[in-house]
């Protein structure tokens, strides 16, 4: 099943509590996903050099320790804070070089998002604890997405949960399952690109790393996602900007969208999107199969 | 328990749900209950907000106005009752139905109407994909437009649509009658546009009547029926059995 959410503020005026209005969002699609949940929240940019989202498995795994370590290796500035196994990196030099490094020489810290803006915090667990643990309810920024999970095709971990990363200030979360994911994913390693669970949204989020690292714009990563992937699904991708959303051409997974002026935000279903300001009298439809809708700051779509 | 049972005792008699504070199960049993024992025709359901479930499976006369929007599965197996969303419905609408009249104010979601047998079924927005599908003697009146796959295997009723009609209207379709005024992105298999005649504009002119729907012009819409020539339709099948 899987529940998705988003939430992309047209202007500034939500933005101290987008944490807040994202909340019971969530929360109100655990019954379409208890296992796991994530998010992807964007704000906080970074003018130089990288954020990073990072997570080690210990809770008290020593940060300062690492973030001395990537100062002096990497003769850089580094700059950050702990948020329960996750701490989020505000490093001077590319994200490329600190992936490099910690692959290198940190096996044991995962790089869960790359890019300026974009933080990826997810867990195994029921919705309402995962927000809590995070304190999603104090963050702000100007959108975010998340998931909440019933897993199907793979194991109930953390790495199988959403968001996926995919590519910087990339992100992906997914409701349905595609049918031809482990073909792709055999063509997609020959290509370079890296898998680590067996998880059929991997397979498209890698898909649409690949598709963007030969060239492509968002719009055609995604109408070639929708050539490419066969199943049932609607997706909806975080960007730097905003967020796009995109259902299977026959639209077999739900959706809805409600727009206002001051926000548009998208959900499984419509019991999501009650708790927000103004939505009695938002525009609220479903979106069509096989379109792509693409909402960002500095474009109309 | 006492209080509990006293709100329950007005709820039934003054027919008045907030699904802020009772549950779509104490509504939905409320309302079951009409059928052997009538203490109010009039119901009002506050709150709904997305729940699923809503008036599910009333068999009873009754008049249920939902004030906002409902999630899936609204008045489904609805008998005999006039139920009404003040708002948009998710998933399903009316599926199953028998009898009664269900209105939404706004647009349905996929599979309004699905496999209903009878009664009125009437969207005032736009009806998503595979409205009416299998569809079973329900007649269906969408003012705006409805998704693909509408009325797929519809095997009796009327769907009329006052707006478009998107991919493979009527696919594999028996005997329902389909009308559109707008455009069709293309029929599904076996479907054909067919000659609107006098009784069609009969039938078109009593269902608008029925529905309420004053603003429309049956000559307008141009109508879409089976060509029978897939496999069931074959006398020469007739021998597999």
């Amino acid at each position: 099943m899987c529940g998705i959410v988003g939430l992309y503020l047209k202007n500034d005026k939500y933005e101290g509590e987008l944490g807040k209005l994202f909340t019971p969002m969530l929360i109100a699609m655990t019954e379409r996903g208890p296992d796991s949940a994530g998010f992807a929240i964007y704000g906080d940019e970074v003018t130089e050099g990288c954020k990073l989202t990072l997570r080690h498995e210990d809770e008290n795994f020593d940060w300062q320790a690492l973030a001395d370590e990537i100062k002096t290796s990497l003769n850089t500035t580094v700059d950050w804070f702990q948020n329960s196994k996750v701490a989020v990196f505000k490093v001077g030099a590319d994200a490329e070089s600190v992936e490099d490094y910690l692959a290198s020489n940190h096996h044991d810290v995962m790089v869960m998002s790359a890019g300026k803006s974009i933080e990826i915090l997810k867990e195994v667990g029921l919705p309402e604890h995962i927000v809590d643990s995070f304190k999603l309810s104090q963050m702000k920024g100007s959108h975010i997405i998340g998931h909440t999970r019933m897993a199907t095709e793979s194991a109930v971990t953390m790495e199988g949960s959403h968001p996926f990363s995919t590519g910087l200030d990339l992100c992906l979360v997914h409701n349905g399952s595609f049918s031809n994911h482990n073909r792709l994913r055999q063509e997609l390693k020959r290509e370079g690109i890296e898998f680590s669970t067996e998880n059929d949204t991997e397979v498209a989020a890698g898909y649409l790393t690949y598709r963007l690292q030969q060239g492509d714009s968002l719009n055609e990563a995604l109408e070639n996602a929708l050539q490419t992937l066969d199943g049932f699904y609607t997706l909806t991708i975080g960007t730097k900007d905003g967020f796009a959303v995109v259902r299977d051409p026959i639209a077999c997974k739900p959706a809805v969208i409600a727009e206002t002026d001051d926000y548009v935000a998208m959900a499984s279903e419509y019991q999501a999107l009650t708790t927000l300001p103004g939505i009695e009298n938002a525009k609220v439809w479903e979106p069509e199969p096989a379109r792509i809708y693409v909402w960002e700051r500095g474009t109309t779509h | 328990m006492t209080t509990n049972n006293l709100a329950e005792k007005s709820a039934t008699e003054n027919g008045v749900y907030d699904l802020a504070v009772q549950s779509v199960r104490e509504l939905n049993q409320a309302l079951h209950d009409q059928r052997h024992q009538l203490t109010c025709t009039e119901w009002k359901v506050l709150n709904p907000k997305g729940q699923h479930n809503i008036a599910v499976g009333v068999d009873k006369k009754l008049t249920i106005d939902i004030q906002g929007h409902a999630g899936y599965y609204c008045a489904g197996m609805n008998k005999e009752a006039d139920i009404t969303v003040h708002g948009h419905a998710g998933q399903g609408v009316a599926e199953n139905m028998m009898s009664g009249t269900v209105r939404v104010k706004g647009n349905a979601s996929s599979s309004a109407g699905a496999t209903a047998h009878g009664g009125l079924l009437i969207i005032e927005g736009d009806a998503g994909s595979r409205c009416g599908i299998s569809m079973k003697g329900v007649d269906i009146v969408v003012k705006g437009s409805v998704g693909h796959m509408s009325c797929f295997m519809g095997q009796a009723g009327i769907l009329a649509v006052c707006g478009d009609a998107g991919d493979a209207l009527g696919d594999s379709l028996y005997e329902a009658h389909i009308y559109v005024k707008g455009s069709v992105k293309s029929l599904g298999a076996d479907c054909i546009e067919k000659e609107m005649r006098p009784e069609h504009i009969e039938e078109l002119t009593a269902l608008f009547e029925r529905a309420g729907v004053t603003d429309q012009d049956p000559k307008d819409f141009k109508r879409y029926g089976s060509a029978r020539q897939l496999y069931n339709f074959k006398v020469d099948n007739a021998a597999a059995y």
